[in-house]
């Protein structure tokens, strides 16, 4: 029952085949199982997890039909959730128990969703591949030699590994389609201002943005009718006409025009992923889609950009944690300068740390104009690359990452990592909404397919990557898991 | 742009962060090595585009100004490393 689907786990629950209490301890079983080796929760929440199952078995019982009843949920562990320890993956904030609900929680329980726990991350999302997490780093499932992916690493190994049903994420440069890519799940990240930010543990307040982490794009769907609206506590969320996202995803792909840049089949591509997402886009053409070939010319300064962007608006968010009002404070300050540099020290990592140092420099006086003001110019243009192909195609088709899952501490320095989110981190500087689905595999690690539409499209994403899952099996493919006591009995 | 590890020792201090005199030459290392990755944008021309801060240009939206929060010191100051007196305590300023 554990590897279904949210849809196909609310037919269950509300046929009265399963119960929210049983589901959700099986769940809980599977977590005690496997997350020694996973490392993808932080924090598991038994107790309450039970209390809200049988609060939705009760509910449901007096006839409710609220849209994820019982379904039990995951959520990074940088959503804040009154009463439960709240970490974004640091140290300073080791000790953090959130007196409120982030809205997207908010949105998950009123929905009827129930929480199994936080999942791990790189710390305050930044990161490619969940090691720069204080908790240790979570592992893939595929390989547990690999890396999840990051920053929303837990929440993808949670999913693909069936530790959860389904699992929120967020993405400020592809952490949650990357992570999805290297975990065989599906991800969305939608138009940045669909999703309240209120409540998210900022990272890059312009670019972040919160999406499911899922088994289908079916349940993509599911769970963005829950997630998306305009809030109040966040001035950034943008007010839309209400919108069922699974309305369209059984529409017909005849005549839908793919474009595939040229710059993400360029050099630097595994080949093994290539030919995945060529035979990919084959699939496609073949229920009636077209393809023509398209220019980005300003990709690869997106990245740069990008460095220059978030790295300075990380410097400003955070300069909050000042040892005073919540978190870390270093042992014995002597004055209080000593204890804002010691406590930021001691609670910040090293990525962090250099992160917030580039942000410091860039903004700093005599160098605004080089660095902020010109990185802006570059967005303005990665935006206009995009704008000018969507006036010729539907729909942007490449790979989600450059190879499959990397090794553990095999990559040492910032900015090799930094280049693991090549085709993802445009969309965040342009807005855009993207999906990575299961495409296939190479040597038994799974490859992402990212699916790009204009802005607020997220409904042409999720049919086209619905249709592509309803001719192909690559999203039920499932890891195979040892435990603990296997691998005590095999040595 | 190369990194000294006098701008190290700079850029840390405005960023109130603690590094040692070993730590700041690495320091300086690894983020020249990040601002060689963000000088390529000094590769093309932006002479005649327009900055962008926000992906729809959209601008900041006001509320009614108006209490909206109910008082919550006492819940919040639970949280604080050492507070007294509804007061956050920090180490002494004023001599």
């Amino acid at each position: 029952m554990i590897e279904k689907t949210v849809a196909e786990l609310s037919e269950a629950l509300a046929s009265g085949e399963i119960t929210s209490v049983e589901l959700t301890r099986a769940y809980l079983d599977r977590i005690a199982l496997h997350n020694t080796e996973l490392n993808a929760y932080i924090t598991v929440c038994e107790e309450s997890a039970l209390e809200q199952a049988r609060i939705a078995d009760e509910q449901r019982a007096a006839g409710s039909t609220l849209p994820l009843l019982g379904i039990p949920i995951a959520h990074k562990d940088l959503f804040c959730t009154k009463g439960v320890l709240t970490t974004s993956g640091s140290k300073i904030l080791h000790n953090f128990i959130s007196p409120y609900d982030a809205t997207v929680v908010e949105r998950m329980q009123a929905a009827g969703a129930v929480m199994l726990g936080k999942t791990n991350m790189d710390e305050f999302a930044m990161g490619s591949s969940n090691e720069s997490s204080y908790y240790g780093a979570a592992r893939n499932p595929w390989n547990v030699d690999k890396v999840p992916g990051g920053s929303s690493g837990g929440s993808a190994a949670a999913v693909a590994a069936d530790l959860c049903a389904m699992a929120t994420g967020t993405d400020t440069g592809g952490s949650i389609r990357q992570p999805a890519a290297f975990c065989g799940i599906t991800g969305i990240k939608p138009s940045y201002g669909r999703i309240s930010r209120w409540g998210m543990i900022a990272y890059a307040s312009s670019l972040d943005q919160a999406g499911p982490l899922c088994k289908s794009a079916e349940d993509a769907a599911l769970l963005l009718n829950v997630m998306a609206g305009v809030d109040d506590k966040d001035s950034t969320s943008i007010s839309l006409p209400e919108e069922d996202f699974t309305a369209s995803l059984n529409e017909s792909l005849e005549g839908l025009k793919i474009g595939l840049p040229k710059q993400h089949f360029a050099e630097g591509l595994d080949a093994g992923i290539e030919a995945a997402i060529r035979n990919a886009v084959a699939e496609l053409e073949a229920l009636g889609a077209t393809v023509k070939e398209i220019d980005l010319p300003n990709s690869d300064l997106a990245i740069s950009a990008y460095y220059v962007i978030a790295p300075a608006e990380a410097s400003a968010n955070l300069s909050r944690f000042d040892g005073v009002r919540y978190g870390y404070r270093c042992e014995n300050p002597v004055d209080l300068e000593d204890m804002y540099k010691r406590s930021r020290s001691e609670g910040f990592g090293d990525e962090v740390k250099r992160r917030i140092m580039v942000g410091t420099y860039a903004l700093s006086a005599g160098f605004y104009d080089a660095y902020y003001r010109k990185a802006q110019k570059i967005r303005r243009l990665v935006k206009e690359d995009y704008a000018r192909a969507f006036e010729e195609v539907d729909v942007i088709i490449g790979p989600t990452t450059p190879s499959p899952a990397f090794g553990l501490d095999s990559i040492k320095d910032s900015v090799t990592m930094y280049l693991e989110d090549i085709y993802t981190i445009a969309l965040n500087l342009a807005g855009l909404p993207g999906i990575s689905v299961p495409a296939g595999f190479v040597d038994g690690l799974p490859v992402g397919m990212q699916i790009v539409a204009t802005d607020f499209a997220e409904a042409k994403l999720l049919n086209v990557a619905h249709q592509f899952q309803k001719v192909t099996d690559w999203h039920m493919r499932k890891p195979i898991l040892r435990n603990a006591a296997s691998q005590q009995r095999e040595a | 742009m190369s990194l000294t590890k006098d701008d190290a020792e700079k850029i840390a201090h405005l960023a109130r962060l603690h590094i040692s005199e070993t730590e700041a030459t690495e320091v300086a290392g690894r983020v020249t090595d990040i601002l060689a990755l963000i000088d390529k944008m000094q590769s093309i021309d932006t002479e005649n585009v327009e900055p962008l801060a926000h992906p729809f240009d959209a601008v900041q939206k006001l509320r009614p100004d108006i209490v909206t929060e109910k008082d919550q010191r006492d819940d919040l100051q639970t949280l604080a490393p050492l507070s007294q007196d509804g007061l956050y305590l920090v180490p002494k300023v004023i001599e």
